[in-house]
């Protein structure tokens, strides 16, 4: 079978865009996305979004945005799977394409959190958990977080500022970012003095909410001219799994068993060893889910990935270097959005574009996003074609 | 206003009637119709005893819609002694005397307002501190 590769993408700034809608703000990035694939037309558009029938009272995005972006008539649907949506749907472009049905395939994360605010954008957030027996409770996505790293914390004796390592190398890659929400490296007295949000996690344990939108253009590599104006990027390993919904079912809670399995199926599909891989963008929405992120694909072992953190390991120049351009904690967390803008860093990383942050000549990138507490797991691997 | 889908979880919510596996006799909560333990069908009911213990506990600050009245309050995961773990609220307790493995036991509390200031209000379980036996 042919190979899927990207042969373009185009991202917004993240952060919060008052004066731009839903729908131009998806056309800046798919915009963006077509002319840097050379004005290759799609056959089809896969949208990932979370919340835009909630916070924008706008469901059916696929005729919307395909339409506003000139493409009216094309097929275009949407995939939700909370936080792991557009990866999602890069994993639905990538079937596709390799299945032969399509040749080329649009996919856009979009996210337009701004457009409601306060406790109705919370109750919002709160229905991607179990509706019945967890937000019934008063729990939020971020009282969740700080459950598992309350516990963690317990299990491992981790000292109070022991996940600080996380946000400090999330900031210091969000400066050479210009699309991040943050650009600011910060130092650990900073981070020691973080406001708390849900004890034990403070404000610099949580990505900020934010809008963005991310495309990407993936076509068969046959059809491409092989002397194209940038390097190729391959989608060389894609594998998708689910948990239970509701964090409280599952035995153990604090291994993120879907991450586990669709790394490991997406790391034999690219047919390399976990040592291969040159840099890993996870989904650090809260720093707990980064550490158990790092131990449940196996960058660490369990109980050690804060270790990890807090010694160097995930920096640019450390044993692997993860949210290479500022993760969701630094370049922002537009929700849905989310693995839209790991795959086009990843893509920037493997094409030699990512300016002051470009890590040694990597060949394989990682990327890994997450729906909840992992309920949903989608894992990509990518390979610089040369 | 979601009065039906309240009142269909009325027997989990006001008494913890889960279900116990006919196959291997494990004990379920909330009630499902595939055992997750032996993959059997399940539709047994069985009554949970409401006690347990305290695996992790936090405190919101911002509540969602219709809990925002109510904040601070602590949410927590709570061990049932028969096995499976829920997501709670704790009542009646002291901040600082709460740790990791206190017992608890269910009590039956308000936890929402449903809608406006005329909706239906919404009751459920909540955990507080065992009382100590004399
Ligand atoms: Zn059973």
């Amino acid at each position: 079978m042919s190979d899927v590769v990207i042969v373009g993408f185009g991202q917004t700034t993240v952060g919060e865009h008052w004066d731009t809608d839903l729908r131009k703000l998806s056309y800046q990035a798919i915009d963006a996305a077509i002319k840097d694939a050379g004005g290759l037309r799609p056959q089809a558009l896969y949208v990932g979004n979370m919340l835009a029938a909630t916070l924008s009272k706008q469901a059916h995005l696929g005729p919307l945005l395909a339409d506003y972006a000139g493409l009216t008539g094309i097929e275009a649907v949407t995939i939700e799977a909370a936080g792991a949506s557009s990866a999602a749907a890069l994993r639905a472009g990538y079937l596709a394409v390799k299945s032969g049905q399509l040749d080329t395939v649009l996919i856009l994360g979009i996210e337009k959190f701004s457009d409601k605010i306060g406790s109705g954008f919370d109750e919002a957030l709160a229905t991607t958990s179990d509706s019945d027996y967890e937000a019934v409770q008063g729990l939020t996505p971020v009282a969740q977080a700080a459950l598992l790293m309350k516990r963690y914390m317990h299990e491992n004796e981790v000292p109070a500022d022991g996940f600080a390592g996380f946000a400090l190398t999330a900031h210091a890659n969000g400066a050479g970012n210009k699309n991040a929400m943050f650009q600011k490296a910060i130092k650990p007295e900073l981070y020691a003095k973080g406001g708390m949000v849900s004890e034990p996690i403070n404000i610099f344990d949580v990505a900020p909410h934010a809008d963005g939108a991310a495309a990407l253009v993936l076509a068969r590599r046959e059809l491409l001219p092989s002397n194209g104006p940038n390097p190729l990027i391959k989608i060389a390993g894609s594998a998708s799994a689910s948990d239970t919904l509701a964090l409280h079912d599952r035995k153990d809670m604090l291994f993120f068993e879907a991450a586990h399995q669709s790394a490991g199926k997406a790391i034999n599909q690219a047919e390399i060893s976990l040592d291969q891989i040159n840099l890993f963008e996870y989904h650090d929405v809260f720093s707990i889910y980064a550490a158990l992120s790092l131990e449940s694909v196996g960058f660490a072992t369990r109980g050690q990935g804060w270790k990890l953190a807090a010694d160097g390991g995930i920096a640019r120049d450390g044993k692997i270097p993860c949210a290479t351009m500022g993760g969701l904690k630094a370049r922002g967390f537009p929700g849905g959005a989310s693995g839209a803008y790991q795959a086009i860093e990843a893509a920037q990383q493997l094409r030699g574009g990512a300016e002051a942050n470009q890590i040694e000549d990597p060949e394989y990138a990682l990327i890994q996003s997450l729906g909840g507490p992992a309920s949903t797991a989608v894992t990509h691997v990518l390979q610089r074609l040369d | 206003m979601e009065i039906p889908r309240h009142w269909r979880l009325k027997q989990q919510r006001y008494r913890l009637v889960g279900e116990v596996c006919q196959h291997c006799e494990s004990k379920i909560f909330p009630p499902r119709d595939i055992c997750p333990e032996c993959g059997g069908e399940a539709d047994t009911l069985y009554t949970f005893s409401g006690n347990g213990e305290v695996y992790s506990y936090t405190t919101v600050h911002e509540g969602p819609a219709g809990y925002d009245d109510s904040t601070p309050y602590t949410v927590a995961l709570v061990k049932l002694d028969e096995g499976p773990t829920v997501t709670a609220q704790l009542t009646d307790v002291d901040e600082d005397s709460l740790q990791i493995g206190m017992p608890v036991e269910m009590v039956t509390r308000k936890l929402k307002n449903d809608g406006d200031e005329r909706g239906m209000i919404v009751y459920g379980y909540k955990f507080r501190p065992r009382m100590a036996v004399a």
